[in-house]
C-alpha cells in the first residue's frame, strides 16, 4: 500500500530523510518510531504530497506521489503533528468543510458527521468552536476529520502527543478499531509503548535513516528478549540475553544490584545506538 | 463539467464573515470613514476641483481604496496566517482540489470583502449627498479592482516567508499605490517621471475610471485593458505561487 525506495529529502544543511526503503502492507498498522528530528514527519509530508522527494521515489496505493499527486491524495486521510484546525468554526463546521473539500454529497456529509462524533465522544460539543475544546479532544476531532471522507490510508503524526494516559488508551483503542475495518496505518511516535502496543511493524529512525525494521517482536528477539540491568558507576550498564534462563545464570555470577527484564523497543534503540529515545 | 470546487473554499470564507460580521463591517468602515473625514471635509472644505467638491473629486479615489486595501489584506493576512502560524492551508494543500479552485475561492472571497467596503462608503457618500454618477460600468471596475488585488494578496501570502516580510510587502507596494495612484489627486499635475510611473500602478487606473464613471465621463479603453491584464496575470501568478508553494 506503501512504498518507499531510498527515498531522501534534503533541506539546505540536512539531509532529514536518508535514503529510506520501507513497504506497508494493506491494512496493516506501521509504525515509525524515533526521536525528535528523526526525520518522521518529514517522511509524512512526503508521502502526503506536500513536499517533494529530493531523490528516491514513494508510491501510496501505487500511485507515485510526486507524479500522481491527486490519485494519492483521494486515498489518504492525514492527521498531522501541528494541529491543523479552523478554530473559529466549530466540531461539526470543521467535519464539513473537509467533506466539502473532498466533494461529498450534502446527505452522505451528514451521516458520516453523525458517525464521526459518535465515534470520537464529542457529540455534547459538536457546535462548540474548536477553540474551546482541550487538547485531547482536538487530537480526537483531528483524527475524525483525517477519516471524514473513508481514506484507505491513514497517516497519524504524532497522534497522541500530549495525551494523558486515560485519553492515550483511548485514542489506541480508536485505532485498533480502524485497523478491523481494513484501513492502512501509518504512524509516526516517539512513545516506547504506543510502538509496542499498536504496530503490527515498526521502523526505528535516527537521523533521517532507518536503522531497524520488523515486528516489534522480531527486533526485541534480534537483541535478546531478556535484559539485565545492572548498577554500575556511571549509570547503568546493560546485558542482552537470548533467554531467562541465561540472564539469572549470568546473574549469579556477578556482583552488583541487577534488575532482570524482558526488552523493549527503547533497549532495541539504546543497543543500536548508544543512546535513549526520549530525553 | 463546470469545476465548482472553488465554492467550497469561497463557502469557508463566507462563513467565517456571517460569524465576525460586524467586527467585519466596523473595520471595513474605519480607514475609509477616516479618510473622507481628513481629506473630504479637513483638507478639502471648499476647495473646488474641475467643476465639482473636493469630496466629489476624492470620493471615487477612496473607493478605489477602499476596494485595494479590503480586498488585499482580507485575503493576503488570514492566508498569511494559515500558511505561517495555523497551518491549516495544509488542509487544502492534502485534498484532491487545485492550486485553480483554492486560488480562486480565495479571491472571490476578497472581492466580497472589497465590494462590502466600497459599497459601504458609496452608500455614506449618498447620505451625504455626494453628486457622482453611478453605472454598471462603475461596479464592473470596481469587480475587476478587489479582483486584482485579492489575487496580489494570494500571491503576497505565498511568496512572504514571515510576518515581517508582510509588513514590507505592505510598505513597499501597497502604501505607495494607496497615495500616488491618483487616489487624492489628479495624477496629471506631477512631474516626470512619477506622472509616467504611477501610470504603471493598477490603482490609478482604477481610481482614473472611477472618478470618470462619477464624473459622467467615458472610460479610457486603454485604463480598461490594462487592468483586465493585470487581473489575468496576477491570478495566473496567484495559481503558480499555490501549486510551488513547498512549506
Ligand atoms: N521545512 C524545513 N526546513 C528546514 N529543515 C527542516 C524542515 N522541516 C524539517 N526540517 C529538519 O529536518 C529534520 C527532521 O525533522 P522532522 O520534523 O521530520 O523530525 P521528526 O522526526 O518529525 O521530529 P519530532 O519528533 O520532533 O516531530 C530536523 O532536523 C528538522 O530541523
Ligand atoms: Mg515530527
Amino acid at each position: 500500500m506503501i512504498q518507499l525506495n531510498e527515498l531522501t529529502k534534503r533541506f539546505a544543511d540536512i539531509v532529514a530523510v536518508d535514503r529510506v526503503s520501507l513497504e506497508v502492507k494493506a491494512s496493516e498498522v506501521f509504525g515509525l518510531l524515533g526521536p525528535n528530528g528523526a526525520g518522521k514527519t518529514t517522511t509524512i509530508r512526503v508521502l502526503t504530497t506536500l513536499c517533494k522527494p529530493t531523490s528516491g521515489t514513494a508510491f501510496v496505493g501505487g500511485h507515485n506521489v510526486l507524479s500522481e499527486p491527486i490519485a494519492v491524495k483521494n486515498l489518504i486521510g492525514i492527521a498531522p503533528q501541528a494541529i491543523n484546525l479552523e478554530s473559529d468554526l466549530t466540531v461539526r463546521e470543521n467535519l464539513e468543510f473537509h467533506g466539502r473539500l473532498h466533494r461529498m454529497t450534502r446527505a452522505d456529509r451528514d451521516k458520516r458527521i453523525k458517525e464521526l462524533i459518535e465515534f470520537i465522544g464529542l457529540v455534547e460539543k459538536q457546535n462548540s468552536p474548536v477553540e474551546h475544546l482541550s487538547g485531547g479532544m482536538k487530537r480526537r476531532l483531528l483524527i475524525a476529520r483525517a477519516l471524514m471522507h473513508r481514506p484507505k490510508v491513514l497517516f497519524l503524526d504524532e497522534p497522541t502527543v500530549g495525551l494523558d494516559p486515560q485519553v492515550r488508551r483511548k485514542t489506541w483503542e480508536m485505532i485498533r478499531e480502524l485497523k478491523t475495518k481494513g484501513i492502512t496505518i501509518f504512524l509516526t511516535t516517539h512513545y516506547i509503548e504506543e510502538a509496542e502496543n499498536l504496530c503490527d511493524r515498526v521502523g526505528i529512525m535516527r537521523k533521517g535513516r532507518i536503522i531497524a525494521l520488523g515486528s516489534p517482536m522480531a527486533l526485541k528477539k534480534n537483541i535478546g528478549e531478556t535484559i539485565i540491568e545492572c548498577r554500575e558507576d556511571n549509570g547503568y550498564g546493560y546485558k542482552f540475553f537470548k533467554t531467562r534462563d541465561e540472564a539469572i545464570r549470568y546473574a549469579e555470577g556477578i556482583d552488583c544490584d541487577v534488575i532482570i527484564r524482558e526488552s523493549n523497543l527503547e533497549d532495541v534503540f539504546i543497543k543500536l545506538t548508544g543512546e535513549r529515545i526520549s530525553d | 463539467m463546470i469545476n465548482l470546487d472553488f465554492y467550497t473554499i469561497f463557502w469557508r470564507e463566507m462563513l467565517e464573515i456571517r460569524k465576525k460580521l460586524w467586527r467585519f463591517i466596523a473595520s471595513g468602515l474605519v480607514m475609509p470613514a477616516l479618510y473622507l473625514i481628513t481629506f473630504g471635509w479637513g483638507l478639502g472644505r471648499g476647495m473646488r476641483v474641475g467643476g465639482g467638491t473636493y469630496l466629489e473629486f476624492v470620493l471615487p479615489g477612496i473607493i478605489a481604496l477602499s476596494a485595494m486595501n479590503n480586498s488585499f489584506s482580507g485575503v493576503a493576512v488570514s492566508l498569511n496566517i494559515s500558511k505561517l502560524y495555523s497551518k491549516t492551508i495544509e488542509e487544502l494543500l492534502v485534498s484532491p482540489i487545485s492550486p485553480y479552485s483554492i486560488a480562486l475561492g480565495k479571491v472571490f472571497a476578497g472581492c466580497v470583502r472589497g465590494l462590502f467596503s466600497s459599497m459601504l462608503l458609496l452608500l455614506l457618500g449618498l447620505i451625504l449627498n455626494v453628486q457622482i454618477h453611478i453605472t454598471a460600468m462603475f461596479f464592473a471596475i470596481l469587480i475587476l479592482t478587489t479582483f486584482i488585488f485579492a489575487s496580489f494578496g494570494v500571491i503576497a501570502a505565498m511568496v512572504t516567508k514571515s510576518h515581517e516580510d508582510m509588513t514590507n510587502f505592505n510598505s513597499f507596494f501597497i502604501l505607495p499605490m494607496s497615495f500616488l495612484s491618483g487616489t487624492f489627486f489628479s495624477p496629471s499635475g506631477l512631474p516626470e517621471p512619477f506622472s509616467s510611473l504611477i501610470m504603471v500602478y493598477p490603482l490609478t487606473h482604477a481610481s482614473l475610471s472611477l472618478r470618470a464613471i462619477s464624473q459622467g465621463q467615458p472610460v479610457s479603453a486603454v485604463s480598461l485593458l490594462i487592468l483586465c491584464l493585470y487581473a489575468l496575470a496576477f491570478f495566473y501568478l496567484a495559481v503558480r505561487a499555490i501549486k510551488n508553494l513547498e512549506i
